[in-house]
């Protein structure tokens, strides 16, 4: 097993704001817009050295989609930013119809999805974002798993022409992917060679799988680890390549069970190399307060489910 | 463009109406037919389009260095279609595809079918005023002093998201901006006061800060002119909402005084009524 080291833990959204002051700098072309919640999704920055190219919507997020619709006729490259439930499921039908449908290249970027919001409880939280957003026509979904990853792609999406969802968290977690690692949009990344598994996982779980890996390598298990960072359009090559040698998968992901990650790979295999598949995920339930620590025990996102998913697929292979 | 030249035009566009959506059984004739005169007056008079050096219209889809026109009430595309089409934005020809497999006129407006003149997808109500605000918006960043146009409905007014636009444009001074509400008092359940009232439209748009004018919008030398008031009061830190009285199925007596040609097509009798009391101008297509 590969060993993989952090030097501190950070959060992701601070990786967003890192790489939106960047693009301040570097894109004169991008925008930021906010709903109310520009400390939250660590726009200070941008603001500061650009408030010419700052929009503040207020509290009406129907209208951001709209208003960041239309400034991409003028050639900006508008980011429509607030907190995941009220930029995904809230707008759904804006997203729809002036981004999707009108094809226009709209960066939905998204802080405190999933679960980890914690205390504030399910009304903002969300585990339906990932499903809701991928099933629309041309959009591109992205879940990066930690502050230099999310910052590499707030960076990288400004030069892909096309909607993007860019969802990211709030809590702190590792950060060990090299700051120096070029964001490629729909390429995966192994981060463990391995024979007896395949354990593909998204955002903040792809820490879990990495320390799921060194458990179940004390345990003789030898696990590939592959990152997912975008979930649409999903890299299929590289998923099929490490499920055809090892023979089974778990996936692992911080949202529902239905329409997620896990739910896109069991399409991937039904359709071309049907295996024994397992889902670390939220089960049909919504979260509730706690600390993102307990959330992440109660709902079992954890690296001992990931083992316990794999000791379990593993007996199902034939 | 003098005022009869402008009637000659909206006359054959309301023939286009009929029978475009005649042509596939359904369609939205009621409100197309009482935004006629507002949509030939804007496109062939009062907006700045872009043009080749043949002085014909060419589209692209920034709408750099020109104005920009959004409808946000997508179901009344009949209208929108014949204008664009009469104006020279595509073939005439095209009108009877309207509706039908394969055709760039879909049943509400598509940027998917790369219609030229169609710049944003509409037809989820509500939605418009925000796109022509981001569109205003960007023009102001990028130092465009061109005008962005954007018509609503009446009935429209009942959804949430018009009132954070009517809220932000005001407030970010996106004084290049003229929206029109399409006022005939019309929905599809029936007459709006008894739907849903809107109350004092007028009064609501001042009170969120807005510059209200209010024009009879089948009268078309009364349209010119209040655009071009519209116009001068643009450009100095306010923006501007015109109330458009209007009657919708104008100009075919039997369509006009009800919301029932809201969303119906005409049978072929139908037809020949309407068509008789609507001159051909320019040609049929």
């Amino acid at each position: 097993m590969k060993t993989y080291t952090f030097t501190e833990k950070k959060d992701t959204r601070s990786g967003f704001g890192a790489g939106m002051a960047e693009l301040g700098r570097s894109n004169p072309d991008v925008v930021a817009l906010c709903a109310d919640l520009v400390a939250s999704l660590k726009l200070d920055a941008f603001i500061k050295e650009n408030p010419e190219r700052f929009v503040q919507c207020g509290i009406a997020e129907a209208n951001m989609i709209g208003v960041a619709a239309g400034l991409t006729l003028s050639g900006l490259i508008p980011y429509a930013t607030t907190f995941a439930n009220f930029g995904s499921s809230r707008v759904y039908d804006q997203i729809r119809q002036v981004v999707a449908y009108s094809n226009k290249n709209v960066k939905i970027c998204v802080s405190h999805a999933g679960l980890t919001l914690g205390e504030d409880g399910a009304t903002h939280q969300i585990l339906e974002d990932i499903g809701m957003m991928k099933s629309l026509p041309g959009m591109t979904v992205i879940n990066p798993c930690d502050f230099n990853q999310t910052k590499a792609a707030t960076i990288a999406i400004a030069d892909y022409e096309g909607p993007v969802y860019l969802r990211f968290g709030r809590p702190v977690v590792p950060n060990f992917t090299p700051a120096d690692q070029v964001f490629e949009i729909g390429k995966a990344i192994l981060l463990n060679e391995g024979a007896d598994v395949s354990i593909i996982a998204t955002g903040h779980l792809v820490w879990q799988a990495l320390e799921a890996g060194k458990m179940l390598a004390e345990q003789g298990v030898d696990a590939e680890i592959i990152n997912i960072h975008t979930i649409k359009p999903l890299d299929k090559e590289a998923i099929l390549k490490s499920v055809r040698k090892t023979g089974c998968v778990v996936t692992a992901e911080e949202h529902q069970m239905n329409g997620g990650l896990g739910d896109s790979v069991a399409q991937l295999l039904s359709l071309n190399h049907p295996a024994p598949l397992e889902m670390v995920a939220v089960n049909d339930s919504f979260g509730e307060s706690g600390t993102p620590e307990q959330l992440m025990e109660k709902y079992g996102l954890t690296a001992a489910s990931i083992v316990a998913k794999v000791l379990s697929v593993i007996q199902r292979k034939k | 463009m003098k005022t009869d030249e402008l009637t000659n035009v909206a006359s054959q566009v309301r023939r286009d109406i009929v029978r475009m959506v005649h042509g596939v059984a359904s369609g939205h004739p009621g409100g197309s037919l009482g935004c006629t005169d507002l949509l030939v007056s804007l496109y062939f008079q009062t907006m700045r389009l872009k043009k080749d050096d043949q002085d014909s219209v060419v589209f692209d889809m920034s709408g750099t260095d020109e104005d920009m026109f959004f409808l946000s009430n997508g179901h009344i595309s009949p209208v929108l279609y014949s204008v664009l089409a009469r104006r020279g934005y595509f073939p005439v020809s095209e009108l009877s595809t309207f509706r039908k497999l394969d055709s760039r006129l879909q049943g509400h407006p598509a940027t998917a079918e790369h219609l030229p003149g169609i710049r944003m997808a509409s037809g989820s109500l509500g939605q418009g005023l925000s796109v022509a605000a981001g569109a205003a918006h960007g023009k102001k960043i990028r130092k465009d002093k061109h005008i962005v146009y954007c018509l609503m409905g009446d009935g429209e007014q009942q959804e949430g998201q018009i009132w954070e636009a009517a809220a932000f444009i005001p407030h970010r001074k996106l004084d290049n901006l003229i929206a029109i509400i399409d006022f005939n008092g019309q929905q599809i359940d029936g007459p709006t006061d008894v739907v849903l009232n809107n109350r004092d439209l007028g009064a609501k748009y001042e009170a969120f800060g807005w510059i209200v004018l209010h024009m009879d919008g089948n009268n078309t030398e009364e349209v010119v002119a209040t655009l071009a008031t519209a116009k001068q009061k643009s450009g100095h830190g306010v923006p501007v909402c015109i109330i458009m009285k209007t009657e919708m199925g104008q100009g075919v007596d039997f369509m006009m005084h009800t919301h029932k040609w809201h969303g119906t097509a005409p049978n072929n009798e139908q037809l020949s009524a309407a068509l008789a009391q609507l001159d051909e101008t320019l040609g049929d297509y």
